[in-house]
């Protein structure tokens, strides 16, 4: 049962380590490209603060990801995430942008019209509200973040060596909140489908009265884990592509985005903070996977919007709208085909 | 933690050393010239002989410098302009040791008429020179500071050229009592030498503005 379980899970690892290999750039890629971290030390400390966010903080987003689409046979499951695999796979290859949160909502609702199951509308309303939200209010943050940045880096006289060297650890601590954050909004792509299937599969262990791995856990941290493998086998290339070639920001301004941006991960994944907001009566987010290379970009604007607009590229933000309709659109068939090659040629119950 | 700052300290301690050596060679440039138009020649001699002790133990510290930042992999978005910027600095000792060497080999002839020229622009050009030491040194701890500093190398640099121009209109007027056209063109080349230290620094203080404008966020 076990080794079967583990087949079917390997669309979803195989999401991960795709998940790993392009979105730790993300977080990490102007630290790294720019040499101010070292690629072993990003790599360790995104896979700790990766699996440790999947783990701890995964569960809202999963949530949510279940609300559209239960997918209760463990081959529809596998199929949905190969499916969305799939597409990211080929829409990559095509240069066209692509986002895993995305991908694998339209693979869902593939599945839903699949299986004659209907669409939780308001769910997917939320869902894709909060893609075209994301970039925007980790811009806003980026604004606030960049006026507070500047006016302490006014005010402040250490010598340009030292304050390198405190760039330094700023850039890896905000790194760290960076990789829990996209661990725990992000692993929603990669483990959410299989949660419904592989329910009976893995069950509660227990370390004595110290704490409780649950099942769904113990999913997250396989995520987790193939994220990680991501970051370590295939992820370099992409920092140092994006360090050096793409947004060309200084470390202090790509320490304001990767901050901008992990606070929007996490303010749209995790569970205690909505609580926490809500408690306080202060308006909280939805639990949504969103891509984080979108709301990369947004901060990335916000920066330059603080600097007074100049040199903003408009043909990024034209690239962010056709990613969120493309995508699903694009999963969504890949989704149909696939499941239905599964159920047909595999003889598979996918539903 | 503190063997994250142990390599800073130490690069830093460096540069703070190198920028203390040229601010010394500006004030030792001064007083140089001083003492030669002074007749005090063995003091000026041994001004020359402690300017070049200081040029090469500078160009030693700009060696570990560079070094350093390369190997270490220090400060990679500036590392380019703060080498730049040392470079730079360092050929204004250079330029200051070679003017007193000329000084020394050339032995140009004093004027009594000259002589208070000449102090007025070893001074300016000494002044040029250590407001430039200002800058570097608010452009790495204080960087907003970099800007007055800067217009107050531009202001000596201009009065340098205003008294190297009165120096020169003086030695070549019909009324000054100097027989030999070859005296006033060495009166004119020492006006010219001594003034090219703050054009020197001039030049480092136009890439220093560069260097300040990329380093905003």
């Amino acid at each position: 049962m076990m080794s079967s379980v583990l087949i079917f899970l390997t669309s979803g690892l195989f999401l991960g380590w795709s998940l790993g290999s392009n979105d730790a750039a993300n977080v990490w890629g102007t630290a790294v490209g720019t040499r101010m971290v070292k690629f072993k030390t990003a790599a360790l400390v995104c896979s700790i603060f990766v699996i440790a966010g999947a783990v701890i903080s995964g569960s809202g987003a999963s949530h949510t990801i279940g609300k559209l689409g239960s997918i209760s046979a463990l081959a529809g499951a596998f199929t949905v995430a190969l499916a969305a695999a799939l597409s990211v796979y080929w829409m990559t290859k095509a240069a066209l942008p692509v986002s895993t949160s995305q991908a694998i909502v339209g693979a869902i609702i593939g599945w839903n019209l699949f299986s004659g199951t209907a669409v939780d509308v308001p769910a997917l309303v939320k869902i894709v509200g909060t893609w075209v939200f994301s970039p925007i209010l980790t811009a806003v943050f980026a604004v606030i973040l960049y006026h507070l940045v500047a006016n302490g880096f006014r005010r402040i006289k250490i010598h340009l060596l030292r304050f390198d060297s405190y760039t330094r650890l700023l850039l890896i601590a905000a790194g760290a909140f960076g990789s829990y954050s996209l661990g725990a909004n992000n692993i929603a792509n990669v483990m959410g489908v299989f949660i419904e299937s592989t329910g009976d599969v893995f069950t509660d262990i227990s370390f004595g009265s110290f704490a409780v791995l649950t099942g769904v856990q113990q999913l997250f941290l396989l995520g987790g884990i193939s994220i990680a493998v991501g970051v370590f086998t295939y992820s370099k290339k992409v920092m140092f592509t994006v360090g050096s070639d793409i947004y060309k920001l200084s470390p202090l301004a790509a320490f304001i985005v990767v901050v901008s941006s992990s606070i929007v991960l996490f303010l749209f994944a995790s569970q205690s903070l909505k609580d926490l907001l809500v408690a306080y009566n202060l308006p909280s987010f939805p639990l949504v996977p969103v891509s984080s290379s979108q709301s990369i970009v947004g901060g990335v604007i916000g920066v330059g919007l603080a600097r007074g607009g100049r040199n903003l590229n408009l043909k990024v933000l034209g690239r962010i709208s056709f990613g969120w309709v493309a995508t699903p659109v694009i999963a969504a068939v890949v989704s149909f085909v696939t499941l239905f090659i599964v159920q047909n040629v595999f003889a598979q119950t996918v539903f | 933690m503190n063997l994250f700052f142990q390599k800073a300290r130490a690069i830093e301690a460096d540069i703070d050393k190198f920028l203390d050596n040229i601010l010394t060679v500006a004030m030792i440039f001064e007083q140089g010239i001083k003492d030669y138009y002074n007749g005090k020649f063995d003091q000026f001699e041994d001004r020359g002989t402690e300017v070049r002790r200081l040029e090469r133990e500078s160009d030693e510290l700009r060696r570990r410098i560079k070094y350093t930042l390369y190997k270490e992999l220090l400060i990679p978005d500036a590392r380019g302009d703060v080498l730049g910027l040392i470079e730079n600095l360092d050929n204004v000792i250079d330029r200051a040791h070679h003017v007193m060497l000329q000084f020394s080999i050339e032995k140009p002839i004093i004027r009594e008429i000259f002589k208070e020229d000449f102090f007025e622009l070893a001074e300016t050009a000494s002044k040029c020179t250590q407001e430039l030491v200002a800058a570097s040194r608010a452009f790495f701890r204080d960087i907003n500071h970099v800007a007055n500093y800067l217009t107050k190398v531009h202001h000596w640099e201009h009065e340098a050229d205003i008294i190297e121009e009165r120096i020169k209109r003086k030695a070549f007027a019909d009324d000054t009592p100097i027989d030999k056209f070859s005296l006033r063109v060495h009166i004119r080349y020492f006006a010219e030498r001594i003034s090219q230290l703050a054009d020197d620094a001039e030049s480092v203080a136009e890439r220093l503005e560069v260097y300040t404008i990329k380093r905003s966020i």
